[in-house]
């Protein structure tokens, strides 16, 4: 168990240094974001309705950079996919590691790419109106909150990366299972726009949570029980997911 | 017997080992045991259960029965220690793709447990081993098959293990690089690592082992030196094609006294079992010639483990079981 920090150090190296040097995954953090901010801001922005908010893009940039970092953990399940397929799991469980340290090396380096993700994505924000209504603490609380929202997810990654056979099959099954999660949920659009049983469902979502948590920091907006609750909530995430991950991780590899 | 036990027990010792994946049995109880400083080469087929074999000593895959020691300790019981004293390079070159050749071994030094510097010496020395010194900087997906093989070896011995698991170290390779890695193993070897082979090439298990275990269907079939079963189909032969199938008969009688056996025929081909090699050929063309019989090809031929294979098994040595399945 000692080994389990330096270990997970050595690994969530290796997965940023590996980064740069596969384009097209960089590309999924820098401008498919801005993209689509672009999209929802300008395409979608002037038909939504979102009373209390002096201008969509307030109200969008919360929504989509959780969102976004929901989705920051799939270069876990992707890289673990790659991983099992090209035998290298094989490699890292022959040697004297700790046992979380291949998954713990992934979740960590999400949290240092997904920092990059909120960056991108604030000065895009910036850029196109949004405005903080809050001071440096409570910019640095929410980007604090995003990352423990994306560690928590990472986790929920892993765990779909060591369920299937092929990085093609990870894509397909994670985003058939994340979008939703991160659609049905007060990110795009307000819940009481939806219809009645779907507005229950995002209400429950953590992942609306997170944004409201996120809205009533950045924006002032009346928190609630949201702030604290986001952080149980991905607390509570990371409690079962990790294990479920660590455990899947010692069976599927030993194929 | 005690003082000195790790010196005098074997370095891989495995008893009544058994794996099964569902109902498919793959392995059906093997006993395998390599002294320290040889080769063991285990030899199959696809799907014999070379590979479950290598996993369970490896501490991939727990055994469903049986035991299983190397290097002194239990597969099982002792799994963490024995991580640090084996060393494994697979079928599937596993060295990350995006990685440079030093950045894949510093990584695989750093996880046993060195410090960055020392990590990163040791590459060096195993770069410039592997003849990898000048695309040590390149990634690795640059890298030919044979260079990624050769990486992959380098990274299994980055903490000097006494014993090393190569499961098909050469399957896929070009000729040139397969005698490159075979040299590189027997000098692992004069070193004195131990080292368990899988292999479905008999060459390679002649050139290389000391004891070759034959495996089929999750079960040892034989065991013993390349010499040792090869005696069990029988000793040298002279090989005779005639130009007409027809002169076969003339051709067994002109032969029949060279040897206590009496010669097979199989068309146009005859084996005649011979004592000496040499002379062997110069006394049959005489005969034959004598009795005006027409010869296309005359050879002498020692057993090959390919001989062996079809002996013990009843099914030649590249006979893929999944194709049997499948047929």
């Amino acid at each position: 168990m000692t080994r389990l920090v330096p270990d997970t150090l050595v690994m969530a190296e290796r997965n940023l240094v590996r980064l740069p040097r596969a384009p097209d995954l960089l590309l999924g953090f820098t401008v498919q974001p801005i993209m689509f901010v672009l999209l929802f801001v300008y395409v979608f922005g002037g038909a939504i309705e979102t009373p209390g908010y002096d201008d969509y893009v307030d109200f969008l940039i919360p929504g989509i950079l959780a969102q976004n970092i929901a989705f920051g953990g799939f270069v876990t399940a992707l890289g673990l996919a790659e991983d099992m397929t090209k035998g290298l799991i094989d490699r890292f469980r022959s040697l004297p590691t700790a046992r979380a340290s291949v998954l713990a090396g992934r979740t960590v380096a999400d949290v240092v790419t997904n920092t990059l993700s909120i960056v991108v994505l604030l000065v895009t924000g910036l850029i196109i109106g949004f405005g903080f209504d809050a001071g440096p603490l409570e910019v640095l609380a929410g980007v604090g909150l995003l990352l423990l929202f994306g560690f928590a997810f990472s986790w929920i990654f892993a765990l779909i990366g060591l369920s299937v056979s092929s990085p093609e099959a990870a894509n397909g099954i994670g985003f058939t299972l994340i979008f939703p999660i991160t659609f049905i949920s007060s990110a795009f659009v307000p819940v009481e726009s939806m219809p009645a049983g779907l507005q229950e469902v995002a209400a429950a979502n953590p992942v609306s949570t997170v944004v409201d948590g996120l809205r009533s920091l950045w924006l002032g907006t009346p928190a609630g029980d949201d702030i604290w609750l986001s952080v149980v909530w991905c607390v509570v995430l990371v409690a079962v997911f990790a294990p479920l991950a660590v455990a899947k991780y010692r069976k599927t590899a030993a194929r | 017997m005690h003082v000195h036990e790790s010196d005098s027990s074997p370095a891989i010792s495995v008893t009544g080992l058994v794996k099964s994946y569902g109902s498919v049995r793959a392995l059906a109880g093997i006993d395998l045991e390599a002294a320290p400083g040889t080769v063991l080469a285990v030899l199959g087929p696809n799907g014999a259960g070379k590979t479950t074999a290598v996993r369970v000593l490896t501490t991939l895959l727990r055994p469903d029965a049986g035991s299983a020691r190397v290097a002194g300790l239990d597969v099982v019981e002792n799994a963490a220690r024995l991580r640090a004293k084996i060393g494994l390079a697979g079928q599937y070159a596993a060295v990350d793709d995006n990685l440079t050749g030093v950045e894949n071994l510093v990584m695989v030094g750093r996880l046993y447990g060195l410090r960055r510097s020392a990590a990163r010496r040791r590459a060096g020395e195993l770069l410039e081993r592997f003849d990898l010194s000048e695309s040590s900087d390149r990634v690795a997906k640059s890298y030919s098959g044979g260079m990624r093989r050769r990486l992959d070896l380098a990274a299994a011995l980055v903490a000097r293990p006494p014993v090393l698991f190569l499961d098909e170290p050469t399957t896929g390779l070009d000729p040139r690089s397969r005698l490159h890695l075979w040299a590189t193993i027997e000098g692992l070897v004069a070193d004195g690592t131990t080292v368990l082979l899988t292999t479905q090439y008999l060459d390679e298990a002649d050139r290389l082992a000391h004891r070759i275990a034959v495996i089929d269907r999750g079960e040892v079939i034989a065991e013993g030196t390349a010499d040792e079963l090869k005696d069990r189909v029988g000793g040298e032969r002279v090989e005779v094609t005639l130009t007409h199938p027809a002169a076969s008969h003339a051709a067994v009688s002109a032969l029949a006294d060279m040897t206590d056996e009496p010669p097979q025929t199989e068309g146009e081909l005859i084996r005649v079992a011979v004592q000496a090699r040499s002379g062997a050929i110069m006394d049959a063309a005489r005969r034959l010639d004598r009795a005006g019989v027409g010869v296309e090809d005359i050879a002498v031929r020692r057993p090959t483990l390919d001989d062996v294979f079809l002996s013990l098994t009843g099914h030649a040595a590249e006979i893929d079981d999944e194709v049997e399945v499948a047929a």
